[in-house]
């Protein structure tokens, strides 16, 4: 039965190629007819099918990128549902049940005879899924965003769609009026374009044309009497069975769908892949346009089954994280040493671990379970690192200098089921909302909405069995990048991995059990008893960079008599600046120091230079790495000096069993040549070893990208290798300058700019259309101090002699030399000059004024 | 090749004719003052139809310079030289079988006064393009390659702020006011410019012509690819003609509403001088625009020869003694 209000006809709308656009009248099982509007690529004999189902109130406009980026041989096809976008319009409601009948029918009817891809939004996604178990011999896979089939135990439904479910209320907002189908494209996140909001609402623009929208808020079963909770219920159930992999693509600023639906589909689909788009919300196919890329990729790897990378054998083996504590459970010297607090000897924390692992395992952490840590560097966090990893959980690890909101956003994509805090830690735990039970570090007690205390734990372990040993390849770390350059990424460890790590550092800077070291570098911190060697937490915040002084960090090396300091590059500059207070004691404890290694970003030879009257007995080392795998390479001042200058900064050589190969750069800035290790090409970098990450958390699309040579990471950044087999880094891969005559990397400009009288910092960026960009030079003059990060600082045009001598030290053409009297750093080391934020100042003033519109 | 170049007597004219006379090409000139170069030479009104027929007779390309550059001056000026100008050449070129046109344009005709920064050659646009001059040679470039056909190949030149010795628009008019003190920077003076040094400008209006024919029906931008922020470029010509650099500093908001309030007073006492400021001026001072130059430097199969550097150092040796070195 046809509705009486006529299809007006559909326009052009941005993005949607009217070839795509099909109707079909196809008979429904109650002997009436519907005539369908169907977006189709009319791809024939598909190697494949892609179903791709809407929500409320969209329609199939939403999969116009998917259809646009269909993978080779593959049929896209998008029905609008029956009453929803250029349908036929329906004189009564229609429930799942029909709706899911409905779409076989339609797919009967377009030919459809699998393979097929069901792709699901919204309550799109148990339509399709719907269709997927009732099409279970061609199914090949299922897609989802942004959707729930079930609401979890204990809640009554997306707060806002249960607003617009309240009789009185549905009908005002639904049909009456447009405000449903507006509100749903204004929360899109970034803002959507006028004339796609439009597009959006183009089908609905009159209460005869939104009856279906209000019909169908009416049909999602919120009580369970609804005519549509069994099939709702049958089809939540059914997936639990479905074998096919599964692709989860999430826009977590979703206020319709929040976290916990996704906790709920991960759990009945475990197989399923996840990617985040974070910063994205409900309409994830808006939001993240690149979601189109990733459902064709990850269609593309269907046929070829699961790459497996090629890895470099590891030794199975001996050491796992904790032995060292096993060893010298005997052992009453010092492990960790709080300065200014506890100390802890090695028969102690090895009791500790003991009991607390078996007491975190009575009191249900089970293997695999994910535990925040928001504990400051100390015994306890120590003792919490080793027993979770005993007991085969996995430690968060979210650094404070991402921020509340950044740490907030880190770790709920971790998805936490537990957080063991501080006082602080805990209060920040609640902020952020996390999910998950609650254990009190510290001091704090049982307040703070505690379930226990590690007090009450080991008390609760010295009764209990000891866990099992957790498998090599389970995982026992999720790590998060600075975020210096979009939102942190978590990178997951597994006990192999980090174990292979652990030794290939000790083996690299021959540490024994005779060592001791400061480790005033956040991951090393906790990391002395994995590495078998006793350490001490320095009296300072050592996610601050910067607040360590020379003498706390003396301090700490007379606790400890050290052997070794670790330190960020951010934290040894003011260990320079302040040595002038070192006492005569304190000078003595530093003077035994045989080694000193700083990482976290490059290192300035002057730097390392200047250490030497501090560290006189230590020599300078600086490895090459990142969240994603640390030590590439290592050098020294002496491998600096050696190495002289050239096109970037010289991090040596790689270690042993770590393969460095570079991915050149195509003109237009992509590195997709193959992977080589010719000297004096400058590309991607990539890694492999054994220590590299096992893979990123919850960005399938990511990992994908970064790990396309199977068993190589692609780091992201550019640089070349030199005939001695040195590596050079010239900067980031979304840095380099796509000029005309080719790419241009940043980072031996800006040596070349630094090395000018009157300058004391430099960034160098490309501004303009990739491919046409002009290369544009940032400079902090010297005389006043300068200062890197802190509030943005106006750009201004350098004067005639600065600029020329700029240009003639740079070695590139050079648009234009800007000054400012300071560059914008990443929150974490506070030592990498932020280029992007840079290159969006200095277009915004090169760009000169907005003229006013003319009549 | 027999070429036919209209608008000699300017500095680009000149400097192209005598280009494809270096290489030996056949060259007759057209335009109402006499050129003073050593070839053929056709005097009179480039929108006369008579003259235009006698001048293109038996030429194998017209390179098409001849035009009104100016700020001032009324409308029907504008299109009688740019638009009936254009149009008279095209007849011209069609009734005499001539196969090809290089017709020679401005990037202004596609700005409309927000930022270009590293596009290519958009659109001819007459009701956004900014000014009477822009708006002329806009409608004349839409003509122009309206007229691209089989028979006669048609290519847009459009070279951006052409100077170099002996200039008197660009170069003369800053240096003027630099010398009376009365050049300010408008708005930050950050904004990128492009410019082209005139031999290179040469140089691509001739080859050009070589190109023209496979490449046709399209317009190109012309530049040296070296933007520089615009109170550089001031400062840089200035030191080269050994005046004081720009001085002060107006912001842009108050030198365009001064540029509509001198355009209204000289439209309205209908004087012939040049004011001191337009809109127009105004955000051609204040607004980038700079432009990819890999299609044109592809198509046209031509690269800069003179660096900004170089060409200041020309421009230099030039006011300091008349001697320049010749362009080679």
């Amino acid at each position: 039965m046809r509705a009486a209000d006529a299809t007006p006809a559909r326009p052009v709308l941005p993005g949607l190629d009217p070839a795509w656009s099909r109707l079909l009248t196809v008979p429904d099982a109650e002997g009436g007819e519907h005539c369908w509007h169907v977006l189709d690529n009319g791809v024939a004999d598909p190697v494949g099918t892609l179903l791709c189902v809407h929500g409320n109130p969209t329609w199939s406009y939403l999969w116009r990128r998917l259809l646009a980026a269909a993978p080779p041989g593959w049929r896209v096809v998008a029905p609008d549902q029956l009453g929803m976008g250029w349908s036929d319009r329906l004189t009564g409601p229609r429930s799942l049940q029909q709706r899911v009948a409905d779409l076989g029918d339609l797919t009967a009817a377009l030919g459809v005879t699998g393979p097929v891809v069901t792709v699901g939004h919204d309550w799109g996604g148990v339509i399709s899924l719907g269709w997927a178990l009732a099409h279970r011999d061609q199914l090949r896979g299922v897609v989802l965003a942004n959707t729930a089939v079930a609401m979890p135990e204990g809640d009554l439904g997306p707060a806002l769609i249960r607003l617009a479910h309240a009789p009185g209320v549905r009908t005002a907002v639904t049909v009456g009026t447009p405000v449903f189908v507006r509100a749903t494209t204004a929360l899109s996140r970034p803002a959507l374009p006028a004339d796609v909001r439009r597009a959006f609402a183009e089908p609905y623009r009159s209460p005869a044309r939104r009856r279906s929208v209000g019909d169908f808020v009416a049909d999602i079963p919120f009580s369970p009497g609804h005519p549509s909770r069994p099939a709702q219920e049958a089809i939540a159930e059914g997936i639990r069975a479905l074998d096919v992999p599964a692709l989860l693509l999430w826009g977590p600023r979703d206020p319709v769908f929040g976290e916990r639906y996704l906790t709920d589909l991960r759990s009945r689909l475990p197989q399923a892949r996840l990617h985040r788009y974070e910063g994205a919300s409900h309409l994830l196919p808006e939001d993240a346009p690149q979601y189109a890329e990733a459902v064709a990729s990850w269609v593309a790897d269907l046929g070829t089954g699961d790459r497996t990378p090629a890895r470099p054998a590891v030794p199975a083996a001996g050491r796992r994280l904790w032995s060292a504590l096993d060893e010298r459970a005997d052992d009453d010297s010092p492990a960790v040493v709080e300065v200014g607090g506890a100390t802890v000897s090695w028969s102690q924390l090895s009791r500790r671990v003991a009991d607390l692992a078996a007491g975190l395992a009575a009191s249900g952490v089970r293997p695999g379970h994910r535990v925040a840590l928001l504990v400051e560097p100390s015994v306890d966090l120590t003792a919490t690192v080793y027993a979770l990893w005993r007991a085969g959980a996995v430690v968060v690890v979210a650094d404070k200098g991402l921020g509340l909101a950044g740490m907030r956003r880190a770790l709920r994509s971790a998805a936490v089921d537990s957080v063991v805090g501080s006082r602080a830690g805990l209060t920040a735990a609640r902020l952020m909302g996390l999910p998950g039970s609650r254990i009190a570090a510290g001091r704090t007690g049982r307040g703070r909405g505690a379930d226990a205390t590690l007090a009450d734990l080991e008390a609760l372990g010295r009764s209990a069995p000891a866990p099992a040993e957790p498998p090599l390849d389970a995982d026992c770390a999720v790590l998060f990048t600075s975020g210096a350059t979009g939102p942190a990424k978590g990178v997951v460890y597994t006990h192999r991995q980090a174990a292979a790590q652990l030794e290939l550092v000790r083996s690299t800077y021959g540490l024994t059990a005779d060592d001791r070291f400061v480790a005033a570098f956040a991951p090393f911190a906790i990391l002395g008893p994995a590495l078998g060697i006793g350490s001490a937490v320095p009296d300072v915040d050592v996610t601050a960079p910067g607040s360590l002084t020379a003498a706390a960090l003396a301090d700490a090396a007379a606790a400890v008599d050290a052997t070794v300091v670790f330190a960020s590059p951010a934290a040894l500059r003011r260990v320079v600046a302040t040595a002038a207070d070192l006492s005569a004691p304190q000078r003595t404890a530093l003077a035994r120091v045989r080694l000193l290694m700083s990482a976290g970003a490059p290192v300035p030879a002057s730097l390392l230079r200047s250490l030497q009257a501090v560290l006189p007995a230590a020599d300078p080392h600086t490895p090459y790495g990142m969240t994603e795998v640390l030590p590439v390479t290592d050098t020294s001042l002496t491998g600096i000096e050696a190495a002289g200058s050239g096109d970037g900064v010289c991090v040596g050589r790689p270690l042993p069993g770590v393969d460095v190969r570079v991915s050149p750069l195509s003109p237009d800035g992509r590195a997709d040549g193959e992977l080589t290790d010719r000297p004096g090409v400058p590309g991607e970098v990539c890694v492999r070893a054994a220590h590299v990450k096992d893979r990123y958390d919850a960005l399938w699309a990511l990992e994908r990208a970064t790990s396309r040579d199977a068993g190589w990471h692609r780091t992201g950044d550019v640089g070349h290798l030199d005939a001695d087999g040195r590596l050079w880094i010239e900067g980031r891969l979304q840095h380099v300058a796509l000029t005309a005559s080719g790419p241009v990397t940043p980072v031996g400009v800006e040596q070349r700019v630094e090395a000018v009288d009157g300058v004391s910092a430099a960034a160098v960026v490309g501004v303009g259309p990739a491919g046409a960009q002009v290369v544009v030079v940032v400079v902090v003059p010297s005389g006043r101090r300068a200062r890197l990060g802190g509030r943005a600082a106006r750009l201004r045009l350098a004067g005639t002699e600065l600029a020329d001598a700029v240009r003639a030290a740079a070695g590139v053409d050079v648009a234009a030399v800007l000054v400012t009297s300071r560059l914008p750093v990443d929150v974490r080391h506070q030592s990498k000059v932020d280029r992007g934020e840079v290159a969006r100042r200095a277009a915004r003033v090169l760009a000169g004024a907005r003229a006013p519109h003319r009549p | 090749m027999r070429v036919l170049v209209t608008g000699a007597s300017g500095m680009l004219g000149r400097a192209t004719a005598t280009g494809l006379l270096e290489r030996g090409d056949e060259v007759t000139v057209l335009q109402r003052r006499p050129a003073g170069l050593p070839c053929a030479e056709v005097l009179g009104d480039v929108a006369d139809p008579d003259v235009v027929a006698r001048a293109v007779r038996g030429r194998d390309a017209v390179l098409h310079l001849a035009a009104k550059v100016d700020v001032t001056g009324p409308w029907a000026e504008y299109a009688h030289a740019n638009v009936a100008g254009t149009r008279t050449v095209l007849d011209a070129c069609r009734a005499a079988g001539v196969g090809r046109l290089v017709h020679v344009s401005s990037p202004s005709v596609a700005h409309a006064g927000t930022a270009l920064t590293g596009v290519g050659a958009g659109p001819a646009d007459p009701a956004r393009a900014r000014g009477r001059y822009s708006r002329s040679k806009a409608v004349a470039e839409q003509d122009a390659l309206a007229a691209d056909s089989p028979a006669l190949a048609v290519l847009a030149v459009r070279p951006h702020l052409v100077w170099g010795p002996g200039d008197t628009q660009l170069v003369g008019r800053i240096v003027e006011r630099a010398r009376a003190g009365r050049l300010p920077v408008i708005g930050s003076g950050v904004a990128l410019i492009d410019t082209t040094y005139v031999d290179n400008a040469a140089a691509a209006l001739v080859a050009a012509v070589d190109a023209c024919g496979p490449v046709h029906g399209e317009a190109l931008v012309v530049s040296n690819g070296e933007p520089r922020p615009v109170a550089e470029v001031l400062d840089r010509l200035c030191r080269a003609a050994g005046v004081p650099g720009p001085r002060g500093r107006v912001p842009f908001g108050v030198a365009w509403v001064a540029g509509a309030a001198a355009e209204a007073v000289w439209a309205g006492t209908r004087r012939r001088s040049i004011p001191p400021l337009t809109r127009f001026l105004a955000e051609q001072l204040a607004t980038a625009h700079w432009f990819d130059q890999r299609r044109t430097r592809a198509a046209l199969g031509w690269r800069p020869e003179v660096g900004l550097d170089e060409g200041f150092a020309r421009l230099r040796a030039w006011y300091l003694g008349g001697d320049a070195p010749s362009s080679a």
